[in-house]
């Protein structure tokens, strides 16, 4: 699989991720290669065979019962963000 | 015996006969830290006030009678673990000002057992490498050669504990990265089975592959350890509600009739010739104590590498897309709108290696490519499963190579990243399977130790475990220091 370099423009916006001009030829050989090593697995007979859904056979999602059980703790939490005014947390104007 | 010279086990003794107090090994650990961490860089964050603190209550309870087995043992935890009040920065920019308002289940636990906390150790950035060198923070050097890595993703708390700063060190196993850094640092490291140690509060990479483990001198210290680690957390949902094994009290399992299996498939090619024959050779011992040999063969083995680079980015795309610019972690100066505050805050907050995964993971995750990659990669899932459930129904255990090369140098693998992927070969399979696997070290190839893997069935870790002490009563390599830290 070879990417060009709007490939890797496209994949990037998805990401929600900015490449720079000097890293994306970088991103365009490198994820070329990876996609070509990974293709190896076409090769594989897998007709017929169940995905994997969990690492342990049998073991299904938990679900916890519908009770509260954690405090309000939002300014220990608040304290790691970027930008809080009041209890809320501030981001560029969204809707005009 | 020099106290950084004692394993966790006759540390523990010290402590309970009162030769040294808790306070006076702290000291003598936080010294060592502070003489050799500028040249190492395995610890990220030194906790002394923490320790001392923990080291003061750990001689309390010893005088009041109330201590435990760890009570008063120093540790490190690798970065990725979440500690309440302290800087938890997973390697990366983007947690560098982090303070987590929690503590992980594996903190609390050990907390609990009376452990002393000395600080946070250095790691691939959001666990992501095989060198250490993807750090934000820098690299870590192999105590045994500053030139040399130290494996990775757990590099920091692998070359703390070879170097002896400290007697134990808690690391986290994606693919490799408890068991790869432990080889190439000539120690012991166990990755237990998916759900038997909770994953609460340890920062995710693939969900579906992530375990906490241990990096210790001896599989007798990893027992302690994983015993105090283990067991359910109803905050994981996908821990698992089963009793833990006494760890310790299984040791002394005899090895005589043991099947052990030696996989075919991790002799193949790519393996050095030094490495090889020094595993061939620790097989051949553990025959001499008993075990009984047996070749199998994992056929879609030779398959893990390229099903594990579909799987683990594409939940490291999901895992990461948490770290948005807006509620924690790194945001880029003066964002025009939304799109770029996200953009830049994760284009700025993430090294080369993230971003790398991320991509691939939103690619083989994105309409259209779905069953090609992702869904063909989970069906080889089950197929690598199933080979490993029909050898498992041969043999008790599974023995090989943990990595084919010993450390390589710094730099040497930085620019070709299918080369560093292929250095987790023989690591990726148990990930794959949620297999237990551990690697012990089995001897030196031009100063560089080597390590020997083993791999057990589900929920099978007291057998590895016995079998590795079983080894380490015969051998001493696990007790060898680099001379410049002895």
């Amino acid at each position: 699989m070879s990417l060009t370099r709007r490939d890797v423009e496209g994949i990037a916006h998805l990401a929600r991720l900015e490449i720079t001009e000097g890293e994306l030829p970088v991103y365009v050989d490198s994820l070329s290669k990876i996609l070509s090593f990974v293709e190896q697995l076409n090769a594989a007979q897998t007709g017929s065979v169940e995905p994997m859904a969990h690492p342990l056979a049998g073991e299904v999602q938990r679900l916890r019962t519908d009770a509260v059980t954690e405090t309000d703790r939002h300014e220990k939490y608040q304290a790691n963000a970027p930008l809080v005014a009041g209890a809320l947390y501030v981001v560029p104007k969204v809707i005009e | 015996m020099s106290l950084h010279a004692r394993s966790v086990a006759e540390l523990a003794a010290g402590l309970k006969a009162k030769e040294f107090s808790a306070v006076e090994l702290a000291r003598h650990c936080l010294a060592r830290i502070a003489a050799a961490n500028p040249g190492l860089n395995a610890f990220l964050t030194v906790t002394a006030e923490r320790a001392l603190a923990d080291a003061a209550r750990a001689d309390g309870a010893r005088a009041a009678g109330t201590a435990g087995p760890l009570t008063g043992v120093p540790i490190a935890h690798k970065d990725i673990f979440c500690t309440d009040g302290i800087r938890t920065s997973c390697g990366s920019r983007m947690l560098e000002n982090f303070v987590a308002p929690y503590d992980a289940t594996v903190v609390t636990r050990l907390a609990a057992a009376g452990t002393v906390l000395l600080g946070k150790t250095n790691m691939d950035e959001f666990a992501m490498g095989s060198s250490n060198e993807t750090s934000f923070y820098g690299p870590v050097r192999n105590p045994w050669d500053s030139a040399k890595v130290p494996g990775g993703s757990s590099g920091g708390s692998a070359a703390a504990v070879a170097a002896r700063l400290v007697p134990a060190a808690t690391g986290t196993d994606t693919g490799g990265s408890i068991r790869q850094p432990a080889a190439l640092v000539g120690i012991s490291g166990i990755k237990p089975t998916y759900g038997r140690v909770s994953r609460y509060g340890m920062i995710a990479f693939a969900s579906s592959l992530d375990q906490a483990g241990v990096l210790a001198a001896s599989a007798e210290d990893c027992a302690l350890l994983l015993g105090a680690m283990a067991g359910f957390d109803p905050n994981d949902s996908t821990s698992v509600d089963a009793p833990v094994p006494d760890y310790v009290a299984e040791l002394n399992a005899p090895l005589k009739g043991v099947r052990v299996g030696v996989l075919k498939e991790f002799f193949a090619q790519g393996l050095e010739g030094a490495t090889g024959a020094l595993v061939e050779a620790s097989i051949a011992q553990l025959r001499e104590l008993g075990a009984e040999i047996v070749e199998v063969s994992c056929p879609n083995l030779p398959l893990s590498v390229p099903t594990y680079y579909v799987v683990a980015p594409a939940e490291c795309s999901s895992n990461l897309s948490r770290f948005d610019g807006v509620r924690f972690g790194h945001r880029c100066r003066e964002p025009r709108d939304l799109m770029d505050l996200y953009k830049r805050s994760r284009g700025e907050g993430f090294g080369a290696e993230v971003k790398r995964r991320i991509m691939t993971g939103t690619y083989v995750l994105s309409a259209g490519y779905y069953d090609a990659y992702y869904l063909k990669a989970q069906k080889m899932r089950s197929l690598i499963t199933a080979d490993f459930k029909s050898a498992f129904a041969k043999v008790d255990l599974l023995a090989g190579p943990t990595s084919p090369t010993p450390a390589f140098g710094i730099g040497a693998k930085v620019d070709d990243p299918i080369t560093m992927y292929l250095n987790d070969i023989y690591t990726i399979g148990a990930n794959l399977a949620g297999l237990p696997a551990m690697s012990v070290p089995c001897g030196f190839v031009g100063g560089l130790p080597v390590g020997l893997q083993l791999i057990g069935p589900h929920f099978g870790e007291s057998r590895l475990l016995a079998a590795a002490h079983a080894y380490q009563r015969e051998t001493d390599f696990h007790r060898r220091v680099p001379a410049a830290y002895a």
